[in-house]
Parts: structure tokens; C-alpha cells; sequence
């Protein structure tokens, strides 16, 4: 459904081993924590490992390994 | 100590700034407060090439200035308040080789505040293994500052890491990284003007920050609000765009310095190790197993030396007796003070084990990954995968365990996890559920392998984690949170512990244990001393008249005389009576006016309990003390009834009682020390002790 609604991929829609590249973001408050960990417009994202529970990820970005929510990960726009 | 220049280490977590501190300071440290937060403040000092000392300041590590949480505020307030005591001379910024570009923002934003700044290159053995080539005097050419590789783990670099220290100017040399000015132009430009301040971006962090900030005056805050508005400044899209104009400036600081290898590597060591740890199945199954093994370890390793603390104490106890003229004073110092010190001072093994383990999965970054396992699940009830943390800790003692909760930056899952954490079956009630199990519990083996004792025990463990998680889970519905809970944390790659940081830790933390409940305890043994020791009225002398008539000292022993007055002079002291006042509150639980002057007593600190009850059932101290007032309480007999007073319904309701309920002094200083606010170790004090009267309830009128 989502897909009708937005055009772009989101990064909570990869599977474990894909890559994007970060478009943009959709709020405003988690934007900025997340460009300070370095997930900044235009940097290459891998999806590293999910948690066992199958929430939180883990991603590869600017060579180290950063875990976040699906939620949170449903807020970074791909290119 | 007087120092000539005062040095901050200042760092992302995971760099080895710690570890670097350790290795400059060696043991001579000490750990504080700063004054008016509750955020560990770690200084050292160390000896330069050219004979001056510097003051070396451990601030805790940020991944920027903008405050996560309380622990991080304190690194913009040190490095901006020119009237700071701590505020330092010279930044030390600790950069991990391997992974320079994160690293690199919180570089950016200490440099602009234009404090001078030598930067360390750590963890170049890690970075050399990845490939990863730096041209140092390149990059220190285009930073400006003095750029030090070192390897804080191998003690490499660290010569010249000082000598850079001692070298370093009294002035800010490096380049400007971004243009502040065109962030919030007219905004900072007008606070630099009304608050006399030379420099544009902690300006502009004046304004981000002014809130928070206590060297402010009301006016000035006042006056930065007001301005703010008159420039329509948005926080966060200020702060975005800094960010953006920031990593702007370190890809293009990057480009021509940092060389990586172009063909992607194998996989790395790390992520294999991952494969295994945080595996569907087998994750768990290791961290169940990690956690069996230190509860383990906490146990058995512990009973000798708590026995050797133990035995030492009687030893003292005996000794001053013998040379103490006997009287109040002498029976204040040895049965008052140092009953209680001993009473402190056997958990120090357990603590300290404890303490090992937790430093253990720490630095190995095992810790990071648990937290990424448990998070969904403890989301659940209302806490967060952080929250895992203090739970394990409070095992030991929620006293630092509770303090280990700033690093969760939500509010409501904090104050959950704070709430929660003293149900945790911590070592305190250990000799107290060892005594009541002793006592009613049959010592024998059940499916072969499964001694009943130990079953009991491990189900009053399983039972405090169920009650915690059900507790969590109501407050999830009670509180009301303010903010977004987010989970944005770094996973460090694996590494091997450093045995020395293990056992800076173990010592740290068992002394700032022995200090935050030693004073309490000691306290409370005097109190309680007192109030055992005197009675109202003439009732001791008339009990002592009573039995010097001939009709007593003809027909009894004198070892059983002396137990019978003692046993009446307690009866008819202040605790005595305290006991009997209370006995209709308690009665409904099953116990008496003893156990009831016990649970008095042993309201500041649970551990009392078995030296009260070796008071009350009047034991000599002697090397068997455990096992003497094992044995009374088993012939205690109900004087009405000649029942034993130690049935399987009291002794579990006991249990239950102390259990739940909040009879811990530390706990409720240092959630108040916390929370600031006496609202929430009074809620917590409440919900805790009707829990412990409803679950000793149900617990005796089941058994009974």
C-alpha cells in the first residue's frame, strides 16, 4: 500500500544485505540525530543484521555498525 | 594536588578515551561530582616531559555537544562557562583511526568554540590492520592543530602525546571548519552584542542551549528566548543544516588524506563473531548462559573470601573486647559501629565480581548487542533494551545500578527502569532468603540433580524478574512520557577486554559502594544500638534487680542468666517497645514482636535483619554466627501456643516481604539524587511496601 503513496523506498523496506542511498528524511526530530551518527543525504546504507525479534536492525554507514528501530528506520527516504 | 595546566579528554564512546586516560594517569585518579549533577567526574594526573603536572579531566564521551543526555550536558557546560572550576586549558579530542569521519563532527564543533586542541589518533594498529592510510601531517596541516598517533591499548604514542601537551599553545591555532555565522545570521550577531560574547558559534550554542545552561542568569536566558523569536530560530533546522555543512567540511578535510582500500574486505572479524551472538536462536541461548555463568561465579566465588571478611570482623570484635575497658562506649564501637561495618563490607566480593563481569561485557561490546536483542522485548513492557543493563545490576545492588540508568535518553523509559530496578533480588536480601531457606526448606535432592534449597532460591531470583517486568508494565500505563523514545546507538566492534579497566572498575565501584551504604549502615547500627540498649524509664535497673535475687543466680547458668536478662532488657528497650507497638500491623503476616523489631531495624538496610535477629535471639558473636542464629531461630517457640515461631508459612512470608518491600536508605537517596524530586522515591517507597504487606499476606494465609 505504501508503495502507492510514496514513490520512494524507505530504508525499513530493505532486506538484510541491500543497499540505499539516503534521499532525505520525513521528521524532522529524528533527522537530526540521525545525520549527527552520520546517515546524511547521499551516504550508502547496507542493512547489516535484523535482532533476533525481528526489531531493531542493524546498518552499515560510514564504515561503522549502527542499530535502529524499524520505526525509526521507516523515516529515512531512499534514493 | 596543585596542577599547571588543566587538560579535557573529550571523545565519541567506543575510542578508547578511558583507556587513554587510564594509561596517562595510571592509579593516581579519583573519581567526583561535579557540582550539582550526579555525572561522574574523573581526574588524574600525570607528569610531562618538561616536570610540570597536568590535571587530566575524563569527560564522558558524546558523539556531539548537543546533549543526548545528562551525562553529555556536561561537556558543553565544561567547555563553555569561563567561570567553570574545571574549565580546561587544553582539549585533548580523541579520534578512532578506523572510523574518522564520524569522529570527525565532534572535532569540528570543540574546534569552533576556539579552545586550544591537539588531537589524539587513536586505535592506528586498528586502522593499519583495515588498510586504512592517513597522511598525518596532511591532515594536521589542514586541521591546524598538532595531530598525535597513538594506541592507547599498546601504549603506543603516549611519550608524544605528552610532549604535544607540554608544547601546546596557550592559543586556538586551528582553521575555521564551517562558516557559523551564516546558520542563524542576525541571531548571533545580536546574542555575541548583549551577552559580550567573542565567539559566533558558542553563540549560536547559547541559543540552542540557553535552557539548560546554568551559568546563565534568568535575564540573559530570558533575553536569548526573546531574541529567538525576533529571528524566528528553529532548533533542530539549525541544527541540521550545521550538521550538513559540518560532514560538508570533513568529506572534503578526507578526501586528499584518508586512503581506503577500494576492493571491498572479506567479512569482517566482528561481523562473525555477530553471526553467532545475536543469532536467532543460539543468541539468546549464549545470553541466558552468560547469565547462569556469572550468577554462578557471583556465588561461589565469593563464599570464601566473605567468609575470610567475616571471620576477620569476629576476630576484630573479639580483640577490642578483650582490650576495651568494658562498658557503653566500648559496646557502642564494637557491637554498634563495626557489626555494622562487617555487615557492609562481606558483600564487597560479591560487588566486585559482579562489577568484573558487567565491565567485562562492556568492553568487549558484548553489552551493545544485548541491548539490541532484549530491545523489542522490553519495549513491550514499557522499558528499553538499555534498560537490560541496570536490570543485571540490580542483582547486585540498585544502588549503581539505578545510577547507570543515564544512559537511557528517554525520560519514561528511564524513570521505569529506576522504578523497577530495587524489586531486582539484590545481595543484600541474599543472607537474609539463605537464613529464612535454611530454616524450612528440607536439604535434599529432588530429580537427582536439583537440590531443594537451591530451587527455592533460584525461584525468589525468577520471581523478582517476573514482579519487575509486571511493575514495568503497569507504570507503562501510569506515566505519561513527554518525548519520543528512539534507539539510535552504536554497535563497537568486538574487542578484547582490558584486564586493567576491569580492575580499575571492580575497585571504583566497590569503594563508591562501601561509601554511599557504609555511612547509611553505620548510621542505622548506632541508632539501632541505642534503641536496644536503652529503655524507657527505670525498667533496665528494675530487670536487673530482678534477676540478682538468689532465686535466679542460685538455679541458672550464668551463660543462660545472661541470656535471659538480655533477652528481657531487649524486650522492655525502645526497639522492645517499638516491636510490640507495631505487632497488630503485623500479626495478620504471621510475625511477632521480634521479627517486627527486625523489620524496623532493617527499614534503612536489609542486610541488618540476620544481625538483628542474632540480637534478638541474644547469639554471643562468635566465629559460628550464621549457624548459631540458625539454630535459635529453629528452637524459637511460640510461648503461647509451643509451636516452632519459624514455620514454612512465616519464613515465606518473610520472604515475600522483604521481597518487595523498599528497605534500602541508599536506594532512596539515589533515586532521589537522580529524579530531584522527592515525588518519585515517595511513589516508589509506597507502591513498594503495600506490594511486600499484600504478597506477605497471600503468601502466610496460603502456606498456613
Amino acid at each position: 500500500m505504501f508503495q502507492f503513496i510514496y514513490k520512494y523506498m524507505r530504508l525499513s523496506q530493505l532486506e538484510v544485505g541491500e543497499t540505499g542511498i539516503v534521499k532525505e528524511f520525513t521528521d524532522l526530530e529524528m533527522s537530526v540525530k540521525l545525520m549527527e551518527m552520520g546517515c546524511l543525504p547521499g551516504e550508502e546504507i547496507r542493512i547489516e543484521r535484523v535482532a533476533p525479534l525481528g526489531d531493531p536492525i542493524a546498518i552499515n554507514v560510514s564504515g561503522y555498525l549502527l542499530s535502529l528501530r524499524k520505526r525509526e528506520a521507516f523515516t529515512i527516504v531512499l534514493q | 594536588m596543585k596542577a599547571d595546566i588543566r587538560v579535557a579528554l573529550i571523545g565519541n564512546p567506543n575510542t578508547g578515551k578511558s583507556t587513554l586516560f587510564n594509561v596517562l594517569t595510571g592509579l593516581n585518579q579519583k573519581i567526583g561530582n561535579f557540582p550539582g549533577v550526579t555525572v561522574d567526574k574523573k581526574v588524574g594526573y600525570t607528569t610531562l616531559p618538561d616536570g610540570r603536572q597536568a590535571e587530566i579531566i575524563d569527560l564522558p564521551g558524546t558523539y556531539s555537544i548537543y546533549p543526548k543526555s545528562q551525562d553529555e550536558s556536561i561537556v558543553f557546560s565544561v567547555l563553555a562557562d569561563k567561570q567553570n572550576p574545571h574549565r580546561p586549558d587544553l582539549v585533548v579530542v580523541i579520534l578512532d583511526a578506523s572510523n574518522l569521519k564520524r569522529n570527525l563532527l565532534l572535532y569540528s564543533q570543540v574546534a569552533d568554540l576556539k579552545i586550544p586542541v591537539i588531537v589524539a589518533l587513536n586505535m592506528m594498529d586498528l586502522a593499519k590492520k583495515a588498510e586504512i592510510d592517513i597522511d598525518v601531517n596532511l591532515f594536521a596541516k589542514k586541521l591546524g592543530v598538532p595531530v598525535v598517533p597513538i594506541s592507547a591499548r599498546k601504549n603506543e604514542g603516549i611519550p608524544q602525546l605528552k610532549s604535544a601537551i607540554s608544547f601546546a599553545n596557550k592559543f586556538a591555532l586551528q582553521e575555521d571548519s564551517i562558516d557559523v555565522s551564516t546558520i542563524a545570521p542576525g541571531l548571533i550577531e545580536s546574542i555575541s552584542r548583549e551577552l559580550n560574547i567573542d565567539n559566533p558559534y558558542l553563540a549560536l550554542q547559547l541559543a540552542h542551549q540557553h535552557e539548560t545552561l546554568t551559568f546563565l542568569t534568568p535575564e540573559q536566558s530570558e533575553r536569548v528566548e526573546q531574541l529567538e523569536k525576533e529571528f524566528s530560530f528553529n532548533s533542530q533546522k539549525s541544527q541540521g543544516a550545521e550538521t550538513i555543512a559540518r560532514y560538508a567540511f570533513i568529506n572534503e578535510l578526507l578526501y586528499d588524506t584518508v586512503k581506503k582500500p577500494t576492493t571491498p574486505q572479506g567479512e569482517t572479524h566482528s561481523n562473525k563473531i555477530d553471526k553467532i551472538l545475536t543469532h536467532k536462536f543460539f543468541g539468546f541461548i549464549i545470553f541466558f548462559g552468560i547469565l547462569m555463568f556469572m550468577f554462578q561465579a557471583i556465588f561461589s566465588w565469593s563464599s570464601y573470601p566473605m567468609e575470610l571478611i567475616a571471620d576477620a570482623f569476629v576476630w576484630v570484635q573479639n580483640w577490642l573486647h578483650h582490650v576495651l575497658p568494658a562498658g557503653p562506649l566500648t559496646s557502642l564501637l564494637v557491637d554498634g559501629v563495626i557489626a555494622g561495618l562487617s555487615g557492609v563490607m562481606v558483600f564487597i566480593p560479591q560487588i566486585a565480581i559482579l562489577f568484573a563481569f558487567i565491565s567485562i561485557l562492556e568492553d568487549t561490546g558484548y553489552m551493545s548487542r544485548v541491548t539490541f536483542m532484549m530491545d523489542k522485548l522490553m519495549r513491550k513492557v514499557g522499558l528499553n533494551g538499555k534498560s537490560v543493563v541496570p536490570l543485571i545490576g540490580g542483582f547486585a545492588c540498585a544502588v549503581p545500578s539505578i545510577m547507570s540508568t543515564r544512559t537511557i535518553e528517554n525520560w519514561k523509559d528511564r524513570m521505569i527502569t529506576i522504578m523497577v530496578t530495587p524489586l531486582v533480588t539484590c545481595s543484600a536480601r541474599l543472607p537474609i532468603y539463605t537464613l529464612l531457606i535454611a530454616l524450612v526448606v528440607p536439604n535434599r535432592n529432588v530429580w537427582w540433580l536439583f537440590n531443594l534449597q537451591g530451587l527455592a532460591l533460584t525461584g525468589m531470583y525468577i520471581f523478582s524478574l517476573i514482579s519487575a517486568v509486571v511493575v514495568a508494565w503497569v507504570f507503562k500505563f501510569i506515566l505519561k512520557g513527554k518525548e519520543r523514545g528512539y534507539f539510535i546507538m552504536e554497535l563497537p566492534v568486538y574487542r578484547m577486554p582490558r584486564w586493567s579497566n576491569v580492575i580499575y572498575s571492580m575497585y571504583e565501584r566497590s569503594k563508591a559502594f562501601v561509601f554511599q551504604a557504609g555511612k547509611v549502615i553505620i548510621a542505622i547500627s548506632v541508632i539501632l544500638w541505642v534503641l536496644a540498649s536503652y529503655g524507657p524509664g527505670d525498667r533496665f535497673t528494675k530487670i536487673d534487680a530482678q534477676y540478682s535475687q538468689p532465686k535466679y543466680t542460685k538455679t541458672m547458668s550464668t551463660d543462660s542468666l545472661s541470656r535471659t536478662v538480655s533477652l528481657a532488657k531487649l524486650e522492655s528497650s525502645y526497639a522492645g517497645v517499638l516491636g510490640h507497638v507495631i505487632e497488630p500491623v503485623i500479626r495478620p503476616l504471621g510475625f511477632d514482636w521480634k521479627i517486627g523489631i527486625a523489620l524496623i531495624t532493617s527499614f534503612a538496610a536489609r542486610e541488618v535483619f540476620v544481625g538483628t535477629m542474632a540480637t534478638i535471639y541474644s547469639v554471643n558473636g562468635n566465629a559460628e554466627k550464621m549457624e548459631s542464629v540458625y539454630e535459635k531461630m529453629h528452637q524459637a517457640k511460640n510461648p503461647e501456643t509451643g509451636q516452632p515461631v519459624f514455620t514454612l508459612a512465616v519464613a515465606f512470608s518473610l520472604m515475600m516481604f522483604y521481597a518487595f518491600a523498599m528497605q534500602c536508605a541508599s536506594t532512596v537517596a539515589v533515586v532521589f539524587r537522580e529524579t530531584k524530586n522527592w515525588r518519585w522515591p515517595a511513589i516508589q517507597f509506597a507502591y513498594m511496601t503495600v506490594l511486600a504487606y499484600v504478597a506477605s499476606f497471600i503468601a502466610f494465609h496460603v502456606l498456613k
